[in-house]
């Protein structure tokens, strides 16, 4: 084994030049095809992170205003959700795990706290919510079953809310007035991805006594007890019909429900983000066969000089296989080494980006929604070197054929 | 009676070149003992350098037979040739032949390598070899830092070391000046004191004059096939005894 790394070294020392200008072309092959598969799953990343606020099963659904006839009533007709949709829902329609109503005050209302005080978006939701809409806790605790029940007037802030009007001191156990009306503050809470978001939520039951009178709900956000599209489809499906007969439209109606169905929009995306993988796979091979046509040409030329030096091997007692395994080797070797040092560079600049992109979100959040964490993991790597020690082989192959058929006599008479 | 080294028979080869057809060899008889000393004469396009790579099985014939050391060389795929080179023939060319980009110690051991002889063995082997030619202290220099006569005896060190039955010397001396061809002269001499055929392709007559027996080729025919009655007999050489 070392006899055979000694002879492979000694035949590239004498083309020193020669094999680091090949080397070049398949090292820039990889790096490519690392920095363009880390960019892809950066890409990916900022995707998932922008869906890390929400349950992977959720489905939510906006009423709208019926486009079609139906049942003799005519088209046009709002559509408005209440309590009693909830509770049937959750009663009637399988599959739903968790649901919630949930009630937006009129927009912008004002928090004071002592002298401080600005407007707000307020939402009224029920327990249910916090395994639906992902929220991180940061202080106290969130809105649970009594406080919904007794409809206490307690409120969960947003970080931000809580910097604003608080400065330094702890909100936990202080009142805010929430339109005039006093709230005890119980939590606060952060949103994975946005930490400006400004939340302020409220038990639904508190909302509707307090500021609304009704039973209606805004919209309505459940998860389901499935993890493929199919199923969540057909929760999807089964809800849209229960509504429809409840509130009397076409249960093909567009227009009267709107819909996000967030398994749906994972998968179609998954699905984009693995056709641009396969892509990136394309662009990069394509790149890495341009270096695989370069070695296997001056492995060519090589062993055209070599001709004579291979016929006296050959006189001297070596097999074709012998000559075939020497080129075979040295084409790897190159192919390998050199791959080898463009994965490093390529990954070293992943790490590099991934380093100036944290220092980026600081400033800039919403970029880490577009692009965030970029980099190559260890299957990328592995399959990278399989790549290159196929390309190796496939390189050295013809060359390899070319040196195993020299025949000594021409070789040696060959002045 | 000794035994033969080489036994060939009605060798006939012709070389195809599209519709050309050139008849070289035409009908070869030959038989030459263990430890002989022959020298194959012709001028060029004698067919000697064809008959020295059939006998060297660098190349096939076309029809008779090819025995080396009783065994039938006949059609064999290229591993197995590359064996029966490596034990049993030593090379030796007019332009050397060794690897420029190797030392002397490294060019010696090649055949070895080939023979899969672990490195300390056949470098040990090698040393002593190139000391039995008088190249110890040139071991670790390169081909081209040695001179014409140097180079020679490297490749006939080379050719010794994986002991050989017979040496086939294509124009061993060509390439060098007089004071130097007789010093290899002397050498190949030697090696053959120690029962190592040797075969030596030349077209000069002061070579050919220095060994036991002359074959003559013309035109793919042997012409003559005689003892040399000028040869002196030496026994001076207790070389590698």
């Amino acid at each position: 084994m070392l006899d055979y790394l000694e002879e492979i070294l000694s035949t590239l020392k004498q083309n020193k030049l020669r094999a680091i200008m090949t080397g070049f072309s398949v090292a820039w092959g990889i790096f490519m095809l690392i920095i363009l598969l880390g960019s892809g799953k950066g890409l990916q990343n900022g995707m998932e992170f922008n869906l890390r606020n929400i349950a992977q099963n959720a489905i939510q659904i906006w009423p709208g205003r019926t486009s079609l006839e139906h049942e003799g009533l005519t088209k046009g007709r709002r559509v408005q959700f209440t309590n009693e949709d909830v509770e049937l829902l959750q009663r009637e329609v399988s599959g739903i795990e968790d649901l919630t109503g949930r009630l937006y005050l009129w927009s912008e209302v004002p928090i004071t706290y002592k002298s401080e005080y600005s407007n707000y978006t307020v939402t009224c939701i029920t327990p249910a919510f916090y395994r639906i809409r992902r929220q991180n806790l940061i202080k106290g605790r969130f809105i649970n079953e009594n406080d919904q029940r007794e409809s206490r007037k307690v409120l969960v802030l947003s970080q931000s809310i809580v910097d604003n009007l608080f400065k330094d001191e702890d909100p936990i156990g202080q009142y805010v007035k929430l339109g005039g009306i006093h709230f005890k503050v119980i939590g606060v809470s952060a949103s994975p991805t946005d930490k400006d978001a400004k939340d302020a939520l409220i038990p639904l039951s508190t909302g509707q006594r307090v500021f609304n009178g009704s039973h209606n709900v805004s919209n309505l956000a459940m998860t389901t007890a499935y993890q493929t599209v199919e199923a969540n489809k057909q929760v999807e499906n089964s809800v849209r019909e229960f509504l429809a007969k409840r509130h009397r439209f076409l249960s093909e109606d567009q227009e009267a429900l709107y819909v996000w169905n967030t398994m749906d929009s994972v998968k179609q995306s998954q699905g984009a983000f693995n056709g641009l993988r396969i892509f990136i796979w394309v662009v990069g091979i394509m790149t890495i066969v341009a270096g695989i046509v370069g070695v296997s040409n001056i492995m060519i030329i090589l062993v055209k000089e070599r001709t004579k030096e291979l016929g006296i091997r050959k006189a001297l007692g070596a097999s074709p296989w012998s000559v075939v395994q020497l080129v075979l080797s040295e084409s790897l070797f190159i192919t390998a080494l050199a791959g080898f040092v463009g994965m490093l560079l390529g990954m070293g600049v992943l790490h590099g980006a991934t380093l100036i992109l944290s220092k980026v979100y600081e400033g800039n959040p919403m970029i880490r929604n577009v692009f965030y964490n970029p980099s190559a993991d260890f299957g990328v790597a592995l399959s990278a070197a399989i790549v290159l020690v196929v390309a190796g082989l496939l390189a050295g192959f013809i060359p390899a054929r070319k040196a195993a058929s020299i025949k000594p006599i021409e070789a040696l008479h060959d002045e | 009676m000794s035994k033969s080294i080489i036994r060939v028979e009605a060798l006939h080869k012709s070389y195809v070149n599209g519709k050309n057809s050139l008849h070289v060899l035409k009908g070869l008889d030959m038989n030459i003992q263990e430890g002989e000393l022959v020298s194959i004469m012709g001028s060029s396009g004698s067919g000697k350098s064809t008959l020295l790579n059939v006998l060297g099985i660098l190349d096939n014939y076309d029809a008779g037979s090819y025995h080396l050391d009783g065994i039938h060389i006949t059609r064999m795929n290229e591993t197995k040739a590359a064996r029966y080179r490596n034990q049993y023939i030593g090379f030796v060319f007019q332009s050397f032949n060794l690897i420029s980009f190797k030392n002397a110690v490294e060019n010696v051991a090649l055949p070895l390598y080939y023979q899969g002889v672990s490195r300390k063995k056949r470098n040990d082997l090698a040393l002593e070899y190139l000391g039995r030619m008088g190249l110890r202290d040139w071991a670790h220099h390169l081909p081209s830092e040695l001179s014409g006569g140097q180079k020679q005896r490297l490749a006939i060190a080379r050719a010794l070391i994986s002991k050989p039955k017979m040496i086939l010397a294509d124009e061993p001396t060509g390439a060098l000046d007089s004071q130097t061809s007789r010093e290899v002269m002397d050498l190949l001499k030697e090696v053959n004191q120690t029962g190592i055929a040797m075969i030596i392709v030349t077209h000069e007559n002061e070579i050919a004059a220095q060994t036991r027996r002359i074959i003559r080729l013309r035109d793919g025919i042997i012409e003559s096939d005689e003892e040399n009655a000028a040869f002196q007999h030496e026994s001076s050489a207790a070389f590698l005894s």
